[in-house]
């Protein structure tokens, strides 16, 4: 970890505004990414700006029937919050499937966002790694490399890392606006959609914010209804990302929505594939996943996204 | 004293304290979180540095240079060793082949070639990451693969042959020819590698964490080319060892390194990527089984012919063991080949051998008994032999295998299973059950201990063996409060510190039959001491009891006797060849029932049981935790963990806990264990045996076989993971 300064910002135009002011400052929240990342010079801030006590930590109502979820809550309250388990069952679902109930409860809204790949080449700072050192190649892509847990869709031939959030993908099923404010005090509202970028030759550009720019709530619009599932397959129980992730939304006429995790540099979902959600499992991956190309050691994402889901619709 | 021929009757069998379910003796001090684990003895050396180790970022070649001058700079920084420096150092015990530190030869990835040491951790690391280091890269081979191509028909060099395995393969009614693939795998325990090492007056002390406390002294000295008796090791308790704290590691030489260098005491600890990448690990085998039987289910031909990689001039993973004595059979061969790479060292990894072996042969096993129609524990009690297969003269010492299939199938209702797969069906998922043996030897060491009288009564035990978390301390406390007729709270056990005398140390799960075997031989010369205190010539006259002891009429307290001075006793139990004239074994079956899911094939265990044939049971409690430890060990290397080679690079990609995977709490269901406690005489003079090993072996095969239960698909390639089988589960 190199040597950093630090301090409390007073209210989140400020911290946006310094965060511009001071070269190679970032924000800090839960810490839960972030620390294990300097500790291994993967982040190398040299100002840390505490976005806690920022009061960004309240869940409302809002005007048109909606959630308004502070930057700063944590991934624990929002779970637990009332509205969101009743009306939002697939977000609750997804955060709880998340992590452990000790990082949870650090874990915020913004840092969930936020967080970054979970690719072994990223996290080796002797590898190569386009997306730590943008130009030194892909670790995972190259001969011999081990890339079962990595992407299968959207990914590049710079990069083929995947979002690891279950959060996310829960909140791209709920299309999701996240609401900023930019260092010069404007705010701004990003639908998730178009929150994180494909990595194409610059895989280290993962996001939509501009440099300075603060994440002050996450809003859920009006609840949409319907049955909500999330199945998160891996090796393991528990405490362990998705190989593959599925968010599921269904009217009782059959449409509905679905977004996966664990195969994409974000959370994956399409209007085309929703729409095929009446002719079950198969017919929505093929539009879904169509053009994915995936490596040799992760193709079964693919079968696995299927099987999952139709085993899902199956279920109800 | 020598144990030279099989125990007679002896404390042991009218015990009351050894065989009792007792409670860790050092339980309280572990959860009030007073045990000094290694890197948090904070008191027992002033002026503590923190050194961070570099360690190479290159598989194989050479440094040509390191530029260390802004880490030097570095705030904080008091002093910098490196591998070009130091100059080649010596390859530190013959039971190691990767060297630990010095020279500018990189022999594998994370190789250690430097230590940063200053005043606080942070400094230390951030400094090490300013060390620039250029390398001439040699391109090494890590393709597991392509060298078992180019080895799998030679057989010019078995380990052994017996009778015409050819001939009678040839020959038989059913036979069976697959191969299987093991993974390398992390020791992954809890407490990474640590040490504070300090001087003074040219003499090393250092507090680490550590197994085998002589060896590693031995190892030390040479390596720092020093007189063995200027090096004191202490290790009292241990977090998790598993054969990666048998020898010494990188973290022992870099803390003595930089103490010296920067003249204070300094302590290093290994993170975890370096765990994986700079110390050892079970190497990756490929397995070919050949198996042969007549149609009534007597083996006629088993072969195993084994592949695994290791460092050059190393011994990979010996996979074959087991099936030279486990099985009857009269016609044999076992092959083993080795494949030499520059990965990080293989080497003991919790039962070296028998836990890969197994994971094959047993699953081999199963596959057979569905070809013969047969009842996969039927099929293994048919092919039980009481005598070495290999050379039917020599008997096995005590072997109840029959008896643990009988035992395990009843208690866990296996004769309730459909042994048709993929019949049976919970919801979505489809429920399958499995078993398997399990073998594993059960050697032992000279082990020797120091007995004190104290003048209040108590004993105090002085010995260097370790407690890895196995329970030694509870296990050693009883064994002298047994020998010693006092109640165990008079006896406080003291570990793990080379100033004590030498002991088995902890490993190939010799630990718990030699330790105690030496902890009561010391206590038989305290009795003699005692003896002559008090003038008696004939020890055995005297009867000791409720802490005292009696001779005909007279009866007095310990503490009366020890009044005037403490009364020591040091002895060591040697064991003798003749152990060896019968094979001292442990034995168990493994019984498992999984669900499977039918559309994401995810597994869950449902419940598992394993019924052990393991001598004379010290302590059912830690007995049973050394156990059900095991077991969760086997769920792991059935479900999840795998060391993944990067080929192109060669190191271990999947080199952290997030991605190295061990089960996690809900992993693990019910477990059950069932101890035959049949007493082994040829053993030890506790009529003992180790258990840590054994309840590791062949769990594996066991979730693979329920597995395939469940399913109908045979995987046969660890670990088992839903990519394997996901395209041959039936549609949703
Ligand atoms: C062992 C482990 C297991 C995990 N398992 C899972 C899992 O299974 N599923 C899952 O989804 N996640 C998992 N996580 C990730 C976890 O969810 C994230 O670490 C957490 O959500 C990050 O939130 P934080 O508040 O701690 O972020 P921080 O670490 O504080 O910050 C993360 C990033 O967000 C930026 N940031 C924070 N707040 C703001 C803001 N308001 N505006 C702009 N930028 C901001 C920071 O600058 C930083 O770049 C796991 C983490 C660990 C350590
Ligand atoms: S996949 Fe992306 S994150 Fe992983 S090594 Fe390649 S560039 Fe880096």
């Amino acid at each position: 970890m190199r040597p950093f300064s630090y301090e409390r910002a007073g209210d989140a135009a400020q911290a946006a505004a310094r965060a511009a002011e001071v070269e190679g400052a970032k924000f800090i929240a839960g810490g839960t990414n972030l620390l294990d990342l300097m500790k291994l010079e993967i982040e190398t801030p040299v100002h840390l700006i505490d976005v806690n006590g920022l009061g960004l930590d309240e869940i409302s109502a809002t005007d048109d029937g909606g959630l308004r979820i502070g930057a700063l809550v944590s991934n624990t309250d929002l779970a637990a919050h009332e509205t969101v388990r009743r009306d939002y069952g697939v977000l609750s679902r997804a955060l709880v499937a998340g992590a452990s109930g000790q990082l949870r409860n650090k874990a915020t809204t913004a840092g969930n966002l936020l967080q970054r790949t979970r690719c072994p080449y990223f996290y080796d700072t002797a590898q190569p790694c386009n997306k730590r050192e943008p130009g030194s190649g892909c670790g995972a892509l190259s001969e011999g490399a081990f890339s079962r847990q990595l992407g299968v869709i959207g990914t590049s031939d710079s990069c083929i890392a995947t979002h690891p959030s279950d959060m996310a993908v829960a909140m791209r099923a709920l299309d999701v606006t996240v609401e900023t404010i930019t260092p010069v005090g404007m705010t701004r509202q990003i639908p998730l959609a178009d929150f994180h970028k494909l990595p194409g030759d610059t895989p280290e550009q993962e996001n939509a914010l501009m440099p300075g720019e603060i994440i002050t709530a996450v809003t859920l619009p009006a609840p949409v209804g319907g049955t909500h599932a999330y199945h998160k397959v891996r090796d393991r129980s528990s405490y362990a990302f998705a190989l593959v992730s599925v968010a599921l939304i269904r009217q009782p006429d059959g449409t509905g929505r679905v977004a996966l995790g664990g195969v994409a540099p974000k959370p994956w979902r399409s209007d085309e594939a929703d729409a095929e959600l009446p002719n079950g499992a198969r017919a929505v991956m093929a539009r879904l996943l169509d053009g994915a190309r995936p490596t040799e050691e992760n193709a079964f994402k693919i079968t696995l996204a299927e099987r999952t889901l139709a085993a899902m619709l199956a279920e109800e | 004293m020598e144990f030279n021929e099989p125990a007679g009757e002896n404390v042991f069998d009218h015990s009351k304290v050894v065989g009792r379910p007792t409670p860790r003796v050092d339980g309280p001090l572990k959860v009030s979180g007073r045990a000094p684990y290694a890197y948090e003895r904070h008191d027992v050396a002033e002026g503590q540095l923190v050194g961070y180790p570099v360690v190479s970022t290159i598989a194989q070649g050479r440094i040509t240079n390191m530029e260390t001058e802004a880490a030097l700079n570095a705030p904080g920084v008091v002093a910098i060793v490196t591998t070009l420096e130091t100059g080649e150092m010596p390859i530190p015990s013959d039971m190691n082949v990767a060297p630990l530190f010095g020279g500018a030869e990189v022999a594998h990835y994370h190789q250690a070639i430097g230590v940063v040491v200053a005043d606080t951790l942070e400094q230390a690391r951030a400094a090490a990451a300013l060390i620039k280091v250029d390398y001439d890269v040699t391109k090494g081979s890590y393709d597991l693969e392509a060298a078992w191509q180019e080895k799998r028909e030679d057989r010019s060099d078995p380990v052994s042959r017996v009778g015409d395995f050819e001939a009678a393969f040839e020959a038989a009614e059913v036979t069976l020819d697959q191969e299987y693939r093991t993974p390398s795998q992390s020791h992954a325990m809890m407490e990474p590698h640590a040490s504070i090492a300090a001087w003074k007056d040219g003499k090393l002390t250092v507090w680490t964490s550590n197994q085998m406390i002589e060896w590693t002294r031995q190892a030390l000295a040479t390596t720092l080319e020093m007189d063995p008796e200027d090096v004191r090791i202490d290790s009292p308790f241990i977090g998790g060892g598993f054969g990666s704290k048998l020898f010494l590691r990188a973290d022992s030489v870099l803390a003595a390194l930089g103490a010296r260098k920067a003249g204070r005491p300094v302590k290093v600890m290994l993170p975890r990527p370096m765990v994986m990448n700079n110390t050892t690990h079970r190497a990756s085998t490929i397995q070919r089984i050949r198996i042969g039987a007549q149609q009534d289910g007597k083996i006629t031909a088993i072969a195993h012919e084994a592949i695994s990689h290791t460092f050059p001039g190393g011994d990979g993973e010996n996979a074959i063991s087991q099936t030279q004595k486990f099985y009857a059979g009269e016609n044999r061969l076992i092959v083993k080949h080795l494949a030499e790479m520059h990965l990080p060292e293989a080497n003991a990894m919790r039962a070296p051998g028998e836990a890969a072996g197994l994971m094959a042969l047993e699953i081999a096993m199963d596959e057979m008994a569905e070809k013969l129609g047969m009842d996969p524990a039927e099929f293994r009690a048919i092919n039980d032999t009481q005598v070495d297969p290999e050379d039917p003269d020599k008997p096995f010492s005590e072997r109840h295998f029959v008896e643990c299939l009988n035992r395990g199938s009843e208690a866990f209702g296996w004769g309730d299973r459909n042994a048709t797969p993929g019949q049976r069906r919970d919801g979505n998922w489809l429920i399958g059950h499995g078993m398997a043996g399990a073998y594993r030897g059960s050697p032992a060491q000279d082990s020797g201990a120091r007995v004190r009288l104290q003048p209040d009564g108590r004993l105090i035990v002085e010995t260097d063996m370790t407690d890895i978390g196995t329970g030694s301390y509870t296990i050693i406390a009883q064994t002298a409060a047994e020998t010693m007729g006092l109640p165990l709270d008079m006896v406080e056990v003291r570990l793990g510190d080379s100033d004590f005398p030498v002991s088995a140390g902890s490993g190939g799960q010799w630990g718990a039959a030699s330790s105690t075997a030496g902890t009561y031989a010391a206590c038989l010369a305290l009795r003699s001491e005692i003896a002559k205190k008090i003038g008696v010539n004939d020890t055995d006259s005297l009867t000791f009891k409720n802490a005292g002891v009696r001779t005909g009429e007279k009866q007095m307290t310990l503490a009366s006797i020890a009044s005037e001075g403490e009364i020591v006793a040091e002895y060591t139990m040697e064991f003798s060849d003749s152990r060896d004239e019968e094979i001292v074994s442990t034995f168990a079956a493994h019984f498992v029932e999984v669900g499977v899911h039918v559309a994401t094939g995810e597994i869950r265990l449902r419940r598992m049981l394993a019924a052990c044939d393991a001598g004379r049971i010290l302590n059912p409690i830690t007995a049973r935790s050394q156990v059900i430890g095991g077991m969760v060990m086997g769920v792991g290397a059935a479900m999840m963990e795998d060391l993944a080679i990067d080929e192109g690079r060669g190191f271990f990609v999947t080199h952290d806990l997030a991605n190295y995977e061990v089960p996690v709490h809900m992993d693990i269901p019910d477990q059950e264990v069932i101890f035959l406690d049949t007493l082994d005489p040829q053993s030890s003079p506790l009529k003992a045996k180790g258990v840590g090993e054994l309840g590791l072996c062949g769990v594996a095969a066991a979730v693979a076989n329920a597995v395939y239960n469940a399913t109908g698909v045979r995987v046969r390639d660890y670990p088992v993971t839903l990519d394997k089988y996901l395209d041959q589960l039936p549609a949703v």
